[in-house]
């Protein structure tokens, strides 16, 4: 399943910027073109983070709208379904302003001591 | 014990990005050029790589490797053999089945044991699934993904980031479509929906046709690679 592969990606992520420590919440941010089903996901999550600093971390994401611009007519507009080409002059060149998105965006961790920074 | 937010803005598959440009920089070096070959489980494209290269490991000149990370559909040694290409097994297959796409760590793991010196083109067959091997680049020049008339026509709507990622479709099992409800030009339409413009050839992997065009398309993926001084 395609969220295991993510799942996995985003847990190696958050452990390497956890430093060792327990993470309580990883942040991620996915783009609609990603075709990410945030429930596999999370589910996907649970399992793939056992016996790592994650175990046990909720996951919270949001969902990047998918957001185009033409290169000919400068038309900027956002699909909701597999449909690139320009809806304004049928043009094939086509830039993918948003909706690409793969990012962990932050981690929430336990610090064993007080921060004074 | 208190909780702190920390800021990541990582692309989750940074890690795997900088491996693929590692290796890469080692296929530029060597003066290899990399396809990535993708399909569904089942699209022939095994199959259609044996046709290819039915004349030998050479292609208009240009010496093809393969790199064979498909457990299903492997191109085994025998098949191989007397075609004198030479490939190298990949094995992903782990203790709950076979991996569901290759990444850049395994195909590095498997750069020790190419003769790349010795060759122009390299051709990566990963592993049958529309999904996982789109998120995963290897280290590649060129994807091409391998559809077959017997699929649906509607693929390229449900897997919008496979064709989108592709710079050449090839239709695989043309000599069907008098027998399978395949409406190649409803599929064709889905397609330009979804990557306007990409090219794509219609080939047969069972009577050979359009295999010669698939096989100068290949031809040309080298001249992209800048030979080294
Ligand atoms: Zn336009």
């Amino acid at each position: 399943m395609h969220e295991f592969s993510i799942a996995s990606a985003v847990v190696d992520t958050a452990v390497r910027h956890a430093a060792g420590r327990h993470v309580t919440e990883v942040h991620v941010r996915f783009g609609r073109l990603r075709q990410v089903v945030p429930d596999s996901l999370e589910f996907a999550f649970g399992i793939v983070s056992r016996e790592t600093v994650c175990d046990g971390a909720k996951l919270s994401w949001e969902v990047v709208p998918a957001r185009l611009r033409c290169t000919g007519c400068a038309h900027e507009w956002e699909i909701e379904l597999p449909a690139f080409r320009c809806p304004g002059c049928g043009g094939a060149a086509v830039t993918v302003l948003s909706g690409e998105e793969l990012e962990v965006e932050s981690i929430e961790v336990e610090e064993g001591a007080a921060c004074i920074a | 014990m208190h909780r702190v937010k920390v800021r990541v803005v990582e692309d989750a598959l940074d890690a795997n990005n900088t491996i693929a440009r590692a290796n890469r920089a080692d296929f530029d070096r060597a003066g290899v050029a990399v396809v990535n070959l993708m399909s569904a489980p089942g699209a022939g494209k095994t199959t259609l790589l044996e046709r290819v290269l039915a004349g030998g490991s050479s292609i208009d000149g240009v010496r093809v490797g393969v790199l064979e990370g498909d457990v299903q559909g492997s191109l085994d040694a025998d098949r191989l053999a007397h075609l004198h290409v030479p490939v190298v097994q990949l094995n992903t297959a782990s203790g709950f089945g076979g991996e569901c796409h290759l990444d850049a760590n395994m195909v590095r793991s498997a750069l020790p044991a190419l003769p790349l010196d010795d060759l122009d083109l390299l051709i990566v067959e990963n592993v049958g699934n529309l999904v996982c091997p789109a998120e995963f680049h290897v280290g590649e020049d060129a994807r091409i993904m391998v559809a077959s008339v017997a699929e649906g026509e509607d693929k390229p709507l449900k897997y919008p980031l496979m064709f989108r990622t592709c710079e050449l479709v090839v239709v695989n099992k043309v000599d069907l479509l008098p027998y399978v409800d395949f409406d190649l030009e409803r599929f064709l339409y889905h397609l330009d929906a979804v990557h306007p413009g990409v090219a794509h050839l219609e080939v047969s992997a069972r009577t050979g046709e359009g295999v010669d065009a698939l096989r100068a398309w290949l031809a040309r993926v080298p001249d992209r690679v800048q030979t080294p001084a």
